[in-house]
């Protein structure tokens, strides 16, 4: 039934060693991305959603970081390559988007520039061609007058300018997959509406896998075929979109999902309080024993206090709880 | 202000195409200390360049018969204890200035920005060794290192320059480091590094052109400061040798005659400081039109 993997992440563990300890902010995650597909991770700010998406381009220093497990892009794995074959690998089969359009375009070099250098980098071609082509990649990403925006620096362009022609320039070299970190937070909710239609284009034209990383489930719900919910650095729960959605299986979910206002639905219900998940995301210093979540979950049980929950597959399904054991 | 505002719209078709440059122009337009202090630098540039023109003849030639006199109209600005008229020796004096000058942050640019960067932006035990070593330096005063300098290299233009330049390498790799440990922090680096571009090109295309403003600042201040201390060393006997016309050396020279002939020491002083003036006040002027938080 499985179309073959592009991506499978097997046990990451990448842990910063600063000077109050160890920071383990991802902890043996294991996840897979299929061709064609876009993998949605979501969670709270903090449970290690970037820090896997920078673990797989290995673009975090190390020291202090300390990256460990199995990263296998068509079947090779990222984390034994030189620093040489990982750098041919980043921008042109992998690359990524930031969540800040404002300052992840440089503004002492016009956005013309900046693509080109990304295609001429992994293309080997000329200065001219990798201008057109750039040039072509700001057509398709629907900026108005290409040719006259290429020519320009970044503090020209606004917010949501600046985000598709970073999404230009990531798509330059027709990645096979695109890592989205948190591609729209920092845009407003019309440009939003924008950049995802675009990506969906984008995804279909190019034939890219997605893994798209963002705190906003309603973006999920839009984009995303499977998700994977995140909670302190373990993956807690994986399914299809609609099955999340319609049934959420682990406590922490089901409290995201509660969490969202609804509008229209005073109407059906009555008015009722936005819920809330109770306390905090624990520090990555001090991890309660056993479930992770079990300080904050509303269905604790006393095994939670004690062991830590298994992977529980259920209906091709993944959840880390032990109320599914 | 607003007025200015306004009538800068309507004179410019174009408001966009040049808006930064017109906004810097008009800062420098305002920041009258910085418009004297380019001025100056200017006559000082102008100077040099038309020496022979304005002083034809020889300003190394000694005249026995005239020497030590006042100003005069033959000679405006007196003769030193050679006879030699000290404004041609000034004005001489002021292409080995200007070219100690330029040589000189020549040497600290060379040096500095790019183990600067690097320091900055590799972090670590790079970063570590290089530091320390630029604490050493900055350990001694700037003088007395370009002093001990020339103990080891011996006097002569070439080496002041040296001397003097490399008195000034841990500035700028203090400076150009600290700049880029904040531009690599920047989210276009890392978006950079996610493309694949090689850290070589990541330094000389993304983090130079971000650190350019407070280098440019350092320079023209460095310019000034290259100037006082070449003519430190000339005083002392030091720097650039007789009878290369040389305003410390001059200055060093005049001090022996200082009260029977004021004017021989006076005036290289008085060249001296106003070309010293005029690149600290450029400097400063530079640093408030670069920075962008400084309204107009």
């Amino acid at each position: 039934m499985r179309q073959d993997s592009l991506l499978t992440i097997k046990n990451l563990r990448t842990c910063f060693h600063t000077y109050e300890g160890v920071l383990t902010a991802v902890d043996g995650i294991g996840l897979e991305i299929y061709r064609g597909e876009t993998l949605g991770v979501v969670g709270e700010s903090g449970c290690g959603k970037s820090v896997t998406a920078l673990s797989i381009l290995r673009l975090l220093a190390s020291p202090p970081a300390e990256i460990q497990g199995e990263i296998l892009f068509d079947g090779k794995n990222l984390l034994n390559m030189s620093l040489d074959e990982i750098r041919k690998i980043r921008g042109n089969s992998i690359s990524m988007i930031f969540q800040e359009p404002m300052t992840s375009l440089n503004p002492v070099l016009t956005i013309g520039e900046q693509i080109s250098e990304a295609i001429k980098l992994h293309q080997g071609v000329t200065h001219q061609e990798a201008w057109a082509e750039a040039v072509e990649m700001l057509q398709m990403v629907q900026i108005p007058s290409p040719e006259i925006r290429a020519k320009e620096y970044p503090h020209k362009l606004s917010g949501g300018m600046r985000q598709r022609a970073m999404i230009a320039m990531a798509l330059s070299c027709h990645p096979r997959l695109l890592l989205a970190d948190e591609p729209t937070t920092a845009l407003d909710v019309t440009i939003q509406a924008q950049i995802v239609d675009l990506m969906e284009r984008l995804k279909e034209e190019i034939k890219t896998s997605v893994l798209l990383i963002t705190h906003n489930l309603g973006l999920i719900a839009e984009m995303a075929k499977r998700v994977v919910v995140m909670y302190t650095g373990k993956v807690v729960e994986e399914a299809l979109v609609e099955d999340l959605f319609a049934e959420p299986l682990h406590p922490y979910t089901q409290g995201l999902l509660g969490s969202i206002p609804w509008m229209g639905r005073k109407m059906k219900a009555g008015r009722k309080q936005l819920q809330e998940i109770p306390g905090m995301v624990p520090s990555l210093l001090e991890m309660p024993e056993g479930c992770r979540f079990h300080p904050r979950c509303p269905r604790m049980m006393d095994i939670c206090r004690k062991e830590e929950p298994p992977l529980v597959q259920k209906d091709g399904r993944r959840v880390l709880c032990w109320l599914w054991k | 202000m607003h007025e200015t505002l306004q009538t800068q719209v309507i004179r410019n078709p174009h408001p966009q195409a040049d808006s930064q440059l017109r906004r810097r122009w008009v800062k420098l337009r305002r920041n009258k200390a910085a418009l004297f202090g380019g001025v100056l630098i200017l006559i000082y540039l102008i100077t040099a360049l038309l020496a022979p023109i304005l002083f034809p003849g020889n300003p190394s030639a000694p005249n026995l018969m005239k020497s030590l006199e006042r100003p005069s109209i033959e000679h405006p600005l007196g003769t030193d204890e050679l006879g030699r008229s000290i404004l041609g020796r000034i004005i001489y004096g002021s292409r080995v200035s200007l070219l100690i000058s330029i040589g000189v942050v020549f040497v600290g640019l060379l040096v500095g920005v790019p183990l600067g960067l690097i320091s900055g932006y590799y972090g670590g035990k790079v970063d570590f060794g290089i530091q320390r070593v630029t604490d050493t330096l900055l350990a001694f005063p700037g003088f007395l290192l370009a002093l001990a300098l020339v103990a080891v290299l011996g006097v002569g233009l070439k080496n002041t320059i040296i001397s003097v330049g490399i008195s000034m390498v841990p500035i700028y790799i203090r400076l150009v480091r600290g700049c880029t440990l904040s531009v690599r922090e920047q989210t276009y680096v890392e978006a950079a590094r996610a493309m694949g571009t090689r850290d070589v090109t990541i330094l000389i295309r993304h983090i130079l052109p971000n650190v350019m403003a407070p280098i440019t600042i350092q320079t023209s201040l460095g310019m000034g400061t290259a100037i006082l201390f070449a003519a430190g060393l000339g005083f002392l006997g030091l720097g650039v040798q007789p009878p290369t016309p040389e305003w410390g050396t001059m200055l060093g020279s005049g001090r022996a005659y200082l009260f029977n002939a004021p004017h021989v020491a006076t005036f290289p002083g008085i060249a001296i400081f106003f070309a010293v003036l005029g690149f600290n006040l450029s400097g400063d002027g530079l640093r408030d039109i670069l920075d962008p938080r400084s309204k107009l």
